[in-house]
């Protein structure tokens, strides 16, 4: 898909459009994965760490989307998020060091991840929200429901579930950020 | 969690979009000012001669370098809280009225004999300015600071030391109305100094409570 499709995305997901709001975010993160993968590897960080970064980048397009100026390409803004969460995540976080750095690994091409046996730091850090945050976000990403199938679920009404899931991936990216 | 998953909460989250920053900053702006003008009418008040000093070459062009200022540095003020990196004509045209202000010096040293500069420069109002400033851009800074927190500045520090430029840039043209010590040379050393503060308490506070 050719980044100029990107801002058109947007755009329609801004008016509520699913289906491109979700089209626009895979395309992301499989764009982008290669860069971190690199950026990564290069400052001696660990393959396993890349999804992480991926998913924070993602969550920062989402909470930040107001912070794109819809005159301008999308790409240099969404490049910004990348940059400062590459940034952010070699700063903070430990992780996983990896000191024998693979030469060959900067050659390969960007592969879909391993379906992870670990949570990752998003799952991590899930597993801490407060219990309604928790239970509304795991309903929605990890289950897979609905709004609606969610709120019958969890006896709660569908402004409240709304409500809950906005909090809780707010919390999630403020626990990230404070790692 | 799987990206996919987190793919699926995000698209549900859809329609909890902020406000464009454009017209949150609108927002701060209107509410710092009407704070710290209130805080200026009732403290300080324009100069009683301000009719008069209005013709004045002097108190024009020091009134034109702070309108100045404080344009250009809230321009940069709606790039900020943007993941992207300042530069370009918004960056530049910060030098407009610190190069209006070296020019009106120049001048002013022309024209002035030698044994004025001092009194000039040292003028009668200087406490005043010191506090004035920073006191008024408060509630400007705190107000940039609330929507810089809910942006995505790709710098704390520099969003935070554009804010602390932008506030005192506008509390120094409230403050200009007041001041009765016109000389550029009165306004080359003291509205840097306060500005300049502001500015750098700006960049300290925007280092630790604007990362996201």
């Amino acid at each position: 898909m050719s980044e100029a499709g990107w801002s058109d995305l947007m755009r329609a997901a801004n008016a509520g459009d699913a289906e491109a709001y979700e089209r626009l975010l895979r395309a992301i993160a499989a764009a982008l994965r290669a860069p971190i993968r690199r950026n990564l590897l290069r400052a001696g960080r660990s393959a396993a760490d890349v999804e992480d970064v991926v998913q924070e980048v993602l969550l920062a397009v989402h909470l930040k989307r107001h912070t794109w100026d819809s005159d301008r390409p999308i790409e240099p803004w969404v490049h910004g998020i990348a940059r400062y969460k590459i940034v952010d995540a070699l700063r903070r976080r430990t992780g996983k060091f990896d000191l024998s750095i693979d030469e060959f690994s900067e050659t390969l091409p960007a592969e879909e991840p391993e379906p992870s046996v670990s949570p990752g730091e998003v799952g991590r850090h899930l597993a801490k929200l407060p219990t309604g945050q928790r239970t509304v976000v795991q309903a929605i990403a990890v289950e897979g429901r609905s709004i609606g199938e969610a709120a019958e679920r969890l006896s709660m009404t569908a402004g409240a579930v709304r409500v809950a899931l906005h909090r809780g991936l707010a919390a999630l990216a403020k626990q990230l950020g404070q790692d | 969690m799987r990206t996919d998953d987190l793919v699926q909460a995000l698209v549900a989250d859809r329609a909890t979009a902020a406000p464009p920053l454009g017209s949150q900053f609108a927002w701060a702006l209107g509410a710092g000012l009407v704070l710290s003008a209130a805080g200026f009418l009732l403290v300080l008040g324009p100069r009683p001669d301000i009719a008069g000093a209005m013709g004045t070459v002097r108190f024009d062009i020091k009134l034109v370098e702070v309108l100045l200022l404080a344009a250009t540095a809230f321009s940069l003020v709606l790039q900020v809280g943007r993941p992207m990196a300042v530069r370009g004509r918004r960056l530049a045209a910060l030098a407009i009225a610190p190069v209006l202000l070296l020019v009106a010096v120049a001048a002013e040293l022309w024209v002035v004999p030698a044994d004025q500069w001092l009194v000039r420069l040292v003028g009668t109002n200087s406490r005043v300015c010191l506090t004035a400033i920073p006191l008024m851009a408060l509630p400007l800074l705190a107000a940039f600071m609330v929507v810089l927190r809910r942006g995505a500045p790709a710098s704390g520090a520099v969003a935070g030391a554009v804010a602390g430029l932008a506030a005192s840039g506008l509390a120094a043209v409230l403050y200009a109305t007041h001041c009765p010590d016109d000389s550029p040379l009165f306004v080359a050393v003291w509205y840097p100094i306060a500005i300049g503060g502001v500015t750098l308490a700006g960049a300290l506070m925007g280092r630790v409570i604007l990362r996201w």
